[in-house]
């Protein structure tokens, strides 16, 4: 698969990770892509944290609202249904467990579910934003990311070394290579994405990956 | 009793060394014709409380770029680069602070509480110097009130008693930051006579508000 398929496969993948009617927050760039790609039968209701629940896809040319845009700051629509709030009532939703599950990018992503997403110390300080509350309320925290460092170097450790987002908070972490669990044992590779050998994300992962069988045992 | 004053009788009450809390979330909701005011008359050494720090070009980033701002509280500064220039050369100091956090300190504050515990933070450095309690064995932080001398909002619609009503996702801060400022000033696109608007609908009680400014029709600032 060259590199446009494997992230298609990633996209689809997240996708599949909702029950129908779930509550779900979706990182900035993602909510489009993984709401086309919803299973069959699937419909989730999609929170933007800025203040409003039911996000719809962008509106044509022509047809934005200054007043209507997405947790990063572009246009969006509302679909029949939705809702609008402050963001008190935004992070009481949040914070108070209302949310099913949250997708995230990652910098880093450790054995024990710790999360860095929000600084690199001297060189990139955007700020968490939502990201902290998001990572703390949500039932379930799912980081989908490419699975390497655009620089080479591994994004899933043993142990983060950037500032953390959240402590032990991340479930699953879906790469363009596979599905990893976070459980009491480690991380588990529960699946790979096709013709990825488990070898082969091992290789590409600084924390010892557990097979399924292992586990199993 | 909300009055409806011009926009420069409005502003003049920001003065240089106040803590101004601004509503809106990366320009969407943010009282562009206040800030271009407070910025045009020069205002110096504000500590700033806002989500964000608006995208560069709008009327939000210029509070920064005109160098009004010498302390910020925000939950994100990504949209605009300037914040983030300042703050490495030290001009400016920055403080970040979880969305969530900071949207309940701002309601503690309004709502007469000492303070909210809150589990976000907890393992990271956002915890450091700060209190940590055990309630039925979870931990959690405590985070203080944050008021302002200022709150600088926007709405979609006001009767001329403050009663405010906001359109879409545009309301975000704004509801929160009415009730945790000494002198509230509201922009508004339209404002209407006492009881054209039904109390149901009503979001913010005019009570909160002191100085409604009619927002003139050019389109200042930009989204997206």
């Amino acid at each position: 698969m060259d590199k446009e398929a494997r992230m298609e496969w990633l996209i689809k993948r997240v996708a599949k990770e909702f029950n129908d009617g779930d509550v779900v927050n979706l990182g900035i760039g993602m909510p489009t892509k993984v709401a086309n790609a919803l299973p069959e039968g699937i419909k989730i209701i999609l929170q933007s944290e800025n203040g409003f629940m039911g996000v719809g896809p962008a509106p044509e040319a022509g047809k934005e609202d200054p007043d209507t845009v997405n947790a990063g700051g572009q246009y969006a629509s509302i679909l029949p249904g939705g809702c609008c709030f402050d963001s008190a009532t935004s992070f009481a939703i949040i914070r108070g467990g209302h949310v099913d599950a949250t997708v995230l990018g990652a910098l880093q992503v450790d054995e024990e579910g710790n999360l860095a997403n929000w600084m690199v110390p001297g060189k990139l300080v955007p700020g968490m934003g939502g990201a902290m509350d998001l990572v703390v309320g949500a039932k379930r925290v799912i980081v989908a990311m490419e699975h390497m460092a655009k620089n080479g170097g591994f994004k899933v450790l043993k142990k983060c070394t950037l500032p953390l987002t959240a402590a032990k908070q991340v479930n699953l972490i879906i790469t363009e290579m596979g599905v990893l669990e976070v459980t009491s044992k480690g991380l588990v590779l529960k699946e790979m994405a096709p013709g990825v050998t488990f070898e082969e994300v091992q290789a590409c992962t600084e924390a010892s990956l557990i097979t399924p069988e292992k586990i199993a045992v | 009793m909300a009055k409806l004053v011009r926009l420069e009788e409005a502003i003049s009450k920001v003065e240089d060394g106040m803590t101004l809390m601004v509503g809106g979330f990366i320009g969407c909701g943010a009282p562009d014709q206040l800030l271009e005011e407070v910025c045009r008359k020069g205002t110096k050494e504000l500590t700033l409380i806002a989500n964000d720090t608006g995208i560069l070009g709008d009327a939000m980033s210029q509070l920064i770029v005109k160098r009004c701002v010498s302390k910020l509280i925000a939950t994100h500064i990504g949209t605009n680069k300037e914040t983030g220039k300042q703050m490495t050369a030290g001009e400016l100091d920055v403080k970040l602070v979880p969305q969530g956090t900071l949207v309940e300190q701002i309601r503690a504050a309004g709502a007469g509480l000492g303070g909210i515990l809150t589990p976000t933070g907890i393992g990271t450095i956002i915890e450091e110097g700060k209190q940590k309690l055990v309630i039925n064995g979870i931990e959690y932080l405590l985070e203080l009130p944050v008021r302002a001398n200022v709150a600088l909002l926007n709405a979609f619609k006001a009767d001329k008693a403050g009663n405010l009503v906001y359109h879409r996702s545009a309301r975000n801060f704004n509801p929160l930051m009415a009730m945790a400022a000494d002198l509230v000033i509201a922009q508004v696109n339209q404002i209407v006579e006492v009881g054209e608007i039904d109390p149901d609908e009503v979001i913010t009680p005019g009570i909160f508000i002191d100085y409604l400014v009619q927002k003139q029709p050019q389109e200042v600032s930009k989204v997206g």
